[in-house]
């Protein structure tokens, strides 16, 4: 059910976000954001043969903050880094309906966090 | 599903006899109150009498009273009508940090007019020091203004002590007391201010009208030019339902408050233990005793506010993050980071505002969502470890 500037997809991924937690023994991991600022976001990233197989996520911040978090693990989910990697904002805010104007930026935090999370991993791959 | 509503602050239900006061106003009654003829008459003594209600609730004469269409044209029409009135004696005006929009962008733009501003701090607890007021005035002040109670924290400002600073250095003192009025006892002439704001739907009135007293003998600027209206005051045709309504309203809150205001003050403790009770890691802001009776502000550790509020949302449960006015925006509350409290606690504030029509069966069942709410919201955040 859409709720206030929320649209349906938006509520249930807030109701139920998908990919929760935290992965113990991450390939990648990303924390952008703040909690001064309002909103930060924790990603985790298991990849193997170039490929995610796995994502979860920790989030602080608004409804939309968290939708776009969860939206964001399901579509990197299966994917290659390259592949990943271009994902946008657009892409993740279309995906969840639509976000008011004033809340696009949680749709880039969960951008950034996805680049940022596989630049660790990169770099943690480039050093062993 | 149950509804729940905790945010009187942000505005109230429209009183069942206010409604029915209004009635005659939509059908029959429809005159102009300034035109002699009968129309004009049959309304004219309803709007004289809601003006005497009005006055009533805060002991002012009814000559004290302007009619407005909300607090915030009462705050503008106060502070400008001062400044712009009072500009050749120089502008310096003191006011607080913790202000509502009305107040403090009225300020503001002041600043921009070449005005010059003091913003006086408030405590941890939100509370303002009237030594501070007095330490704050130079030769050129023309105005102090500060609010009688926080609209987010409740904390209720010594208005009196502030009142006989003012009156002692000759300098106008306006106060805002939207959120007072209703909640508190006002004896406006025992208080030593000058100027006073209101609002009707924060005392179960509609939307679209207000108050600004006036002093006996002060003479301020007008904000809106026009016709006669309000004794030359305030033109524009008088809004005849609405003040007709804030009359109404009161005259009702004025019989009920005491009796009203001690069960919303025990349902309010029962929020607020029960809260205590059942989550760790909560925080009271503003001050514990000095405060208005039906609001309570918590900050909920390692959850963000605006998901909480989504959340008890979803339960039927309606509260606010943030004051009204600044939400949509993902800045902390100015009221909060005046008080000293980190950033990140201020980002996990809820303001719980209670009004008349609320029970213990809608605090418990509030306080039976509240934990599994925020448990939830904690497993998420990367901030919260177990």
């Amino acid at each position: 059910m859409a709720q206030g500037p929320y649209t349906a997809t938006v509520m249930d991924h807030f109701m139920h976000p998908r990919n929760v937690g935290e992965i113990e023994d991450a390939d990648g991991i990303a924390e952008v954001g703040s909690a001064a600022c309002g909103d930060t976001t924790k990603l985790f990233l298991k990849i193997k043969d170039n490929r995610i197989v796995d994502a979860k996520f920790q989030t602080f911040g608004c409804s939309a903050a968290i939708a776009s978090s969860s939206m964001t693990t399901e579509m990197i989910k299966g994917k290659t880094i390259e592949e990943a990697l271009k994902i946008t904002n657009k892409e993740v805010m279309d995906a969840l309906g639509g976000l008011p104007e004033i809340k696009h930026h949680c749709s880039v935090m969960a951008e950034d966090s996805v680049k940022a999370a596989i630049e660790d991993y990169l770099r943690k791959k480039g050093k062993g | 599903m149950r509804r729940v509503y905790l945010d009187n602050n942000a505005t109230t239900s429209i009183h069942p006899e206010v409604a029915a006061a209004i009635v005659p106003f939509l059908a029959g009654l429809y005159g102009n109150p300034s035109s002699l003829h009968w129309a004009g008459r049959d309304v004219r003594i309803y709007y004289d009498q809601a003006r005497l209600q009005i006055a009533d609730m805060i002991h002012a004469h009814p000559g004290e009273v302007v009619v407005t269409s909300c607090g915030t044209e009462s705050d503008n029409h106060a502070i400008k009508g001062v400044a712009y009135g009072n500009s050749e004696k120089g502008g310096h005006i003191i006011t607080t940090t913790v202000e509502h929009p009305g107040v403090l962008n009225v300020c503001k733009y002041l600043e921009n007019k070449g005005f010059a501003v003091t913003y006086l701090p408030v405590d941890g607890q939100g509370q303002i020091e009237p030594d501070d007021v007095k330490k704050a005035i130079r030769k050129d002040t023309i105005l102090i203004s500060v609010m009688y109670a926080n609209n987010e924290t409740g904390t209720v400002f010594p208005i009196k002590e502030i009142g006989a600073i003012a009156r002692e250095r000759g300098v106008p003192f306006h106060s805002d007391m939207v959120q007072a009025m209703g909640k508190i006892d006002i004896d406006i002439h025992s208080l030593g201010v000058d100027l006073a704001s209101f609002s009707g739907h924060k005392v179960y009135a509609p939307k679209g009208v207000g108050a600004l007293y006036i002093r006996e003998g002060l003479a301020i600027d007008n904000l809106i030019h026009g016709g006669h209206q309000e004794d030359g005051r305030r033109a524009g045709t008088e809004n005849v339902i609405g003040i007709v309504a804030f009359g109404a309203a009161c005259e009702i809150v004025r019989k009920e408050m005491q009796s009203e205001y001690n069960k919303i003050e025990s349902l309010r403790k029962r929020l607020l233990e029960g809260i205590l009770e059942r989550v760790d890691h909560v925080r009271l802001n503003g001050h514990p005793t000095t405060r208005l009776p039906n609001t309570l502000n918590m900050s909920f550790e390692y959850v963000e506010a605006e998901s909480l509020l989504m959340a008890l949302d979803m339960n039927g449960i309606a509260v606010s993050s943030g004051s009204a006015c600044s939400a949509g925006s993902t800045e902390p509350s100015h009221v909060l980071l005046a008080m000293s409290i980190p950033p990140e606690i201020c980002q996990s504030a809820v303001r719980f505002s209670l009004g008349r029509e609320n029970t213990e069966e809608d605090i418990d069942y509030v306080l039976s969502v509240i934990p599994e709410a925020v448990s939830r919201l904690r497993a998420m955040s990367p901030l919260y470890k177990r």
